[in-house]
Protein backbone atom coordinates (compact mmCIF):
# COMPACT_ATOMS: atom_id res chain seq x y z
CA UNK A 1 0.00 0.00 0.00
CA UNK A 2 1.52 3.21 -0.60
CA UNK A 3 1.62 6.64 0.96
CA UNK A 4 -0.73 8.31 -1.41
CA UNK A 5 -3.81 6.21 -0.33
CA UNK A 6 -3.57 8.10 2.96
CA UNK A 7 -4.26 11.20 1.13
CA UNK A 8 -7.72 12.03 1.44
CA UNK A 9 -9.72 13.44 -1.39
CA UNK A 10 -12.45 15.17 0.85
CA UNK A 11 -9.64 17.29 2.07
CA UNK A 12 -8.04 17.87 -1.17
CA UNK A 13 -9.33 21.46 -1.97
CA UNK A 14 -7.98 24.82 0.00
CA UNK A 15 -11.49 25.37 1.11
CA UNK A 16 -11.83 22.07 2.69
CA UNK A 17 -8.84 21.78 3.75
CA UNK A 18 -8.56 25.29 5.73
CA UNK A 19 -12.20 24.52 7.15
CA UNK A 20 -10.63 21.74 8.95
CA UNK A 21 -7.63 23.54 9.94
CA UNK A 22 -9.67 26.02 11.81
CA UNK A 23 -11.78 23.41 13.57
CA UNK A 24 -8.84 21.17 14.30
CA UNK A 25 -7.79 24.23 16.76
CA UNK A 26 -11.13 26.05 17.84
CA UNK A 27 -14.33 24.36 19.82
CA UNK A 28 -16.57 25.67 17.00
CA UNK A 29 -16.50 28.36 14.09
CA UNK A 30 -19.38 30.54 12.65
CA UNK A 31 -19.93 31.01 9.17
CA UNK A 32 -18.94 34.79 9.27
CA UNK A 33 -15.71 33.42 10.91
CA UNK A 34 -15.14 30.94 8.55
CA UNK A 35 -15.89 33.23 5.19
CA UNK A 36 -13.40 35.80 7.13
CA UNK A 37 -10.95 33.56 7.53
CA UNK A 38 -10.66 31.73 4.34
CA UNK A 39 -11.94 34.49 2.10
CA UNK A 40 -14.71 32.72 0.14
CA UNK A 41 -18.24 33.98 -0.57
CA UNK A 42 -20.98 32.25 0.65
CA UNK A 43 -22.09 29.87 -1.74
CA UNK A 44 -19.08 28.77 -2.33
CA UNK A 45 -18.26 28.14 1.67
CA UNK A 46 -21.98 26.28 1.78
CA UNK A 47 -21.02 23.76 -0.72
CA UNK A 48 -17.97 22.92 1.15
CA UNK A 49 -19.66 22.80 4.46
CA UNK A 50 -22.16 20.74 2.79
CA UNK A 51 -19.59 18.09 1.07
CA UNK A 52 -17.51 17.42 4.68
CA UNK A 53 -20.87 17.11 6.62
CA UNK A 54 -22.27 14.37 4.21
CA UNK A 55 -18.66 12.57 5.15
CA UNK A 56 -19.28 13.48 8.43
CA UNK A 57 -16.22 15.04 9.55
CA UNK A 58 -18.14 18.23 10.84
CA UNK A 59 -21.05 18.95 12.58
CA UNK A 60 -23.97 22.00 11.83
CA UNK A 61 -25.96 23.26 14.51
CA UNK A 62 -28.25 26.35 13.26
CA UNK A 63 -29.15 28.61 16.34
CA UNK A 64 -30.38 32.16 16.76
CA UNK A 65 -28.54 34.44 18.40
CA UNK A 66 -30.80 37.13 19.68
CA UNK A 67 -33.21 37.30 16.09
CA UNK A 68 -30.28 36.50 13.56
CA UNK A 69 -29.93 32.86 12.65
CA UNK A 70 -26.13 31.85 13.17
CA UNK A 71 -24.61 28.90 11.82
CA UNK A 72 -22.04 26.92 13.66
CA UNK A 73 -19.59 24.19 12.59
CA UNK A 74 -17.71 21.63 14.87
CA UNK A 75 -15.18 19.00 13.87
CA UNK A 76 -16.54 15.57 14.90
CA UNK A 77 -13.90 13.12 16.12
CA UNK A 78 -14.17 10.94 13.53
CA UNK A 79 -13.28 14.19 11.48
CA UNK A 80 -10.56 14.92 13.61
CA UNK A 81 -8.88 11.51 13.24
CA UNK A 82 -9.38 11.85 9.10
CA UNK A 83 -8.00 15.05 8.76
CA UNK A 84 -4.69 13.93 11.53
CA UNK A 85 -3.98 11.22 9.15
CA UNK A 86 -4.51 13.07 6.43
CA UNK A 87 -1.83 15.52 7.77
CA UNK A 88 0.41 12.88 8.69
CA UNK A 89 0.12 11.33 5.12
CA UNK A 90 1.16 15.01 3.78
CA UNK A 91 4.22 15.31 6.15
CA UNK A 92 5.78 11.69 4.88
CA UNK A 93 4.90 12.67 1.29
CA UNK A 94 7.14 15.83 1.53
CA UNK A 95 9.24 14.03 3.36
CA UNK A 96 10.59 11.70 1.07
CA UNK B 1 5.51 19.16 -9.12
CA UNK B 2 3.30 16.45 -6.63
CA UNK B 3 5.14 17.41 -3.60
CA UNK B 4 4.98 21.31 -4.01
CA UNK B 5 1.38 21.20 -3.70
CA UNK B 6 1.54 19.10 -0.60
CA UNK B 7 4.07 21.52 0.54
CA UNK B 8 1.69 24.49 -0.19
CA UNK B 9 -0.87 22.29 1.73
CA UNK B 10 1.06 22.21 4.81
CA UNK B 11 1.59 25.71 5.11
CA UNK B 12 -1.97 26.23 4.30
CA UNK B 13 -2.90 24.72 6.85
CA UNK B 14 -0.49 25.85 9.58
CA UNK B 15 -1.36 29.24 8.45
CA UNK B 16 -4.86 28.71 9.15
CA UNK B 17 -4.62 26.80 12.73
CA UNK B 18 -2.69 29.88 13.56
CA UNK B 19 -4.52 32.27 12.20
CA UNK B 20 -7.81 31.37 13.61
CA UNK B 21 -6.72 30.81 17.10
CA UNK B 22 -4.12 33.45 17.67
CA UNK B 23 -3.82 37.41 17.15
CA UNK B 24 -0.34 37.31 15.80
CA UNK B 25 -0.41 41.43 14.60
CA UNK B 26 1.06 41.82 18.37
CA UNK B 27 3.86 44.95 18.00
CA UNK B 28 7.29 43.84 19.17
CA UNK B 29 7.84 46.92 19.20
CA UNK B 30 4.71 48.07 21.54
CA UNK B 31 6.56 45.65 24.12
CA UNK B 32 9.88 48.06 24.14
CA UNK B 33 7.90 50.97 24.17
CA UNK B 34 6.21 49.71 27.41
CA UNK B 35 9.13 48.89 29.42
CA UNK B 36 10.66 52.43 28.60
CA UNK B 37 7.14 54.13 29.63
CA UNK B 38 8.24 51.40 32.35
CA UNK B 39 11.14 52.34 33.29
CA UNK B 40 10.20 56.55 33.04
CA UNK B 41 7.72 56.10 35.77
CA UNK B 42 9.84 54.26 37.83
CA UNK B 43 12.06 56.98 37.82
CA UNK B 44 9.02 59.83 38.44
CA UNK B 45 8.09 57.64 41.19
CA UNK B 46 11.69 56.97 42.87
CA UNK B 47 12.27 61.12 42.88
CA UNK B 48 8.65 61.53 43.80
CA UNK B 49 9.71 59.02 47.10
CA UNK B 50 12.64 60.75 48.05
CA UNK B 51 11.33 64.06 47.82
CA UNK B 52 8.51 62.97 50.73
CA UNK B 53 11.66 60.95 52.30
CA UNK B 54 13.28 64.32 52.92
CA UNK B 55 10.28 66.27 53.49
CA UNK B 56 9.93 63.80 56.75
CA UNK B 57 12.62 65.25 58.38
CA UNK B 58 11.37 68.45 58.85
CA UNK B 59 8.43 69.12 61.42
CA UNK B 60 5.10 68.49 60.16
CA UNK B 61 2.29 68.19 62.86
CA UNK B 62 0.94 64.79 62.30
CA UNK B 63 -1.92 65.85 60.04
CA UNK B 64 0.30 67.28 57.39
CA UNK B 65 2.14 63.79 57.25
CA UNK B 66 -1.11 62.11 56.71
CA UNK B 67 -2.32 64.24 54.27
CA UNK B 68 1.57 64.38 52.45
CA UNK B 69 1.78 60.41 52.52
CA UNK B 70 -2.45 60.11 50.80
CA UNK B 71 -0.92 62.93 48.79
CA UNK B 72 2.27 60.74 47.51
CA UNK B 73 0.23 57.68 47.33
CA UNK B 74 -2.28 59.22 44.99
CA UNK B 75 0.47 60.76 42.73
CA UNK B 76 2.32 57.22 42.49
CA UNK B 77 -1.35 55.76 41.57
CA UNK B 78 -1.44 58.64 38.58
CA UNK B 79 1.96 57.54 37.51
CA UNK B 80 1.07 54.14 37.07
CA UNK B 81 -2.22 54.17 35.77
CA UNK B 82 -0.35 56.92 33.26
CA UNK B 83 2.07 54.32 32.08
CA UNK B 84 -0.89 51.64 31.72
CA UNK B 85 -2.63 53.94 29.58
CA UNK B 86 0.93 55.08 27.53
CA UNK B 87 1.61 51.27 27.33
CA UNK B 88 -1.93 50.38 26.02
CA UNK B 89 -2.23 53.17 23.49
CA UNK B 90 0.93 52.20 21.98
CA UNK B 91 0.07 48.65 21.68
CA UNK B 92 -3.30 49.00 20.21
CA UNK B 93 -1.66 51.67 17.64
CA UNK B 94 1.17 49.72 16.71
CA UNK B 95 -0.07 46.70 16.50
CA UNK B 96 -3.30 48.27 13.99
CA UNK B 97 -0.71 49.50 11.93
CA UNK B 98 1.27 46.08 11.46
CA UNK B 99 -2.55 44.54 11.25
CA UNK B 100 -2.65 46.67 8.17
CA UNK B 101 0.39 46.48 6.67
CA UNK B 102 -0.40 42.53 6.50
CA UNK B 103 -3.74 43.01 5.43
CA UNK B 104 -5.42 41.45 9.09
CA UNK B 105 -8.43 42.72 10.64
CA UNK B 106 -7.71 44.10 13.97
CA UNK B 107 -10.85 43.59 15.78
CA UNK B 108 -11.59 40.01 15.14
CA UNK B 109 -12.46 36.95 17.01
CA UNK B 110 -8.86 36.04 17.87
CA UNK B 111 -7.82 39.85 18.80
CA UNK B 112 -11.07 39.56 20.73
CA UNK B 113 -9.99 36.28 22.72
CA UNK B 114 -6.67 37.82 23.62
CA UNK B 115 -8.23 40.78 24.88
CA UNK B 116 -10.60 39.22 27.00
CA UNK B 117 -8.15 36.50 28.26
CA UNK B 118 -5.40 39.18 29.09
CA UNK B 119 -7.59 41.41 31.31
CA UNK B 120 -9.25 38.71 33.38
CA UNK B 121 -6.38 37.63 35.39
CA UNK B 122 -4.77 41.81 35.32
CA UNK B 123 -8.25 43.82 36.31
CA UNK B 124 -8.38 41.06 39.40
CA UNK B 125 -4.90 42.02 40.27
CA UNK B 126 -5.62 45.63 39.74
CA UNK B 127 -8.37 45.99 42.18
CA UNK B 128 -6.54 42.92 44.80
CA UNK B 129 -3.60 46.00 43.87
CA UNK B 130 -5.90 48.96 45.04
CA UNK B 131 -7.17 46.96 48.12
CA UNK B 132 -4.17 46.41 49.12
CA UNK B 133 -3.29 50.09 49.24
CA UNK B 134 -6.52 50.65 51.13
CA UNK B 135 -5.66 48.83 53.75
CA UNK B 136 -1.96 49.82 53.59
CA UNK B 137 -0.44 46.70 52.28
CA UNK B 138 1.91 48.78 50.54
CA UNK B 139 4.98 46.95 50.61
CA UNK B 140 3.14 43.90 48.53
CA UNK B 141 1.73 46.10 45.90
CA UNK B 142 4.55 45.80 43.38
CA UNK B 143 4.69 41.79 43.96
CA UNK B 144 1.20 41.68 43.70
CA UNK B 145 0.98 43.72 40.38
CA UNK B 146 4.41 41.36 39.11
CA UNK B 147 2.31 38.59 40.11
CA UNK B 148 -0.91 39.22 38.55
CA UNK B 149 0.65 41.07 35.49
CA UNK B 150 2.64 37.20 34.51
CA UNK B 151 -0.39 35.57 35.32
CA UNK B 152 -2.20 37.66 32.80
CA UNK B 153 0.41 36.98 30.06
CA UNK B 154 0.68 33.47 30.54
CA UNK B 155 -3.28 33.30 30.58
CA UNK B 156 -2.91 35.62 26.77
CA UNK B 157 -0.31 33.48 25.63
CA UNK B 158 -2.75 30.62 24.58
CA UNK B 159 -4.24 33.49 22.24
CA UNK B 160 -1.15 34.94 20.31
CA UNK B 161 2.46 33.84 20.49
CA UNK B 162 3.37 31.34 22.57
CA UNK B 163 6.50 33.13 23.94
CA UNK B 164 4.50 35.60 25.79
CA UNK B 165 4.07 32.46 27.78
CA UNK B 166 7.84 33.29 29.37
CA UNK B 167 7.40 36.84 29.89
CA UNK B 168 4.70 35.92 31.82
CA UNK B 169 6.46 33.34 33.80
CA UNK B 170 9.71 35.74 34.27
CA UNK B 171 7.15 38.35 35.85
CA UNK B 172 5.63 36.16 38.27
CA UNK B 173 9.19 34.86 39.65
CA UNK B 174 10.31 38.23 39.87
CA UNK B 175 7.14 39.22 41.45
CA UNK B 176 7.33 36.29 44.13
CA UNK B 177 10.72 37.17 44.84
CA UNK B 178 10.00 40.37 45.21
CA UNK B 179 7.93 39.40 48.03
CA UNK B 180 11.02 38.78 50.75
CA UNK B 181 12.73 42.31 49.52
CA UNK B 182 10.29 44.66 50.87
CA UNK B 183 11.25 47.91 50.35
CA UNK B 184 13.10 47.17 46.90
CA UNK B 185 9.46 47.22 45.17
CA UNK B 186 10.17 49.80 42.77
CA UNK B 187 13.64 48.10 41.75
CA UNK B 188 11.68 44.90 41.17
CA UNK B 189 8.70 46.49 39.31
CA UNK B 190 11.38 48.62 37.04
CA UNK B 191 12.74 45.14 36.07
CA UNK B 192 9.66 43.76 35.72
CA UNK B 193 7.62 46.08 33.52
CA UNK B 194 10.64 48.07 32.17
CA UNK B 195 13.58 45.54 31.37
CA UNK B 196 11.66 42.63 30.89
CA UNK B 197 9.66 44.35 28.27
CA UNK B 198 12.40 45.82 26.83
CA UNK B 199 14.33 42.83 26.27
CA UNK B 200 11.21 40.63 24.95
CA UNK B 201 10.43 43.11 22.57
CA UNK B 202 13.32 43.70 21.50
CA UNK B 203 13.59 39.67 20.56
CA UNK B 204 9.83 39.60 18.95
CA UNK B 205 11.02 42.47 17.03
CA UNK B 206 13.35 41.03 15.25
CA UNK B 207 11.66 37.49 15.08
CA UNK B 208 8.37 38.40 14.05
CA UNK B 209 8.50 41.70 13.06
CA UNK B 210 11.71 42.62 11.04
CA UNK B 211 11.68 39.34 8.95
CA UNK B 212 8.21 40.37 7.21
CA UNK B 213 9.13 43.83 6.18
CA UNK B 214 12.44 42.42 4.47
Amino acid sequence: MSIIDNINKAFDHRIRLGIMSVLMVNDYADFNMLKELLGATDGNLASHTKALEKAAYIKVEKQFIGRKPNTRYTATKSGKEAFKKHIDALERLIGK
Amino acid sequence: MESKKYLDDISEIKNMMNKSSRFISLSGLSGVMAGIYALGGAWLAHSKISADRMSAYSDLSEMETILQERELTIELLMIAGGVLVLALGTGILLSIRKAKREGEKIWNHSSKRLVINFFIPLLAGGLFSIAMLQYGYLSLVAPATLVFYGLACVNASKYTYGDVRYLGIANIVLGLIATQFVGYGLFFWAMGFGVLHILYGTLMYYRYDRAKQD
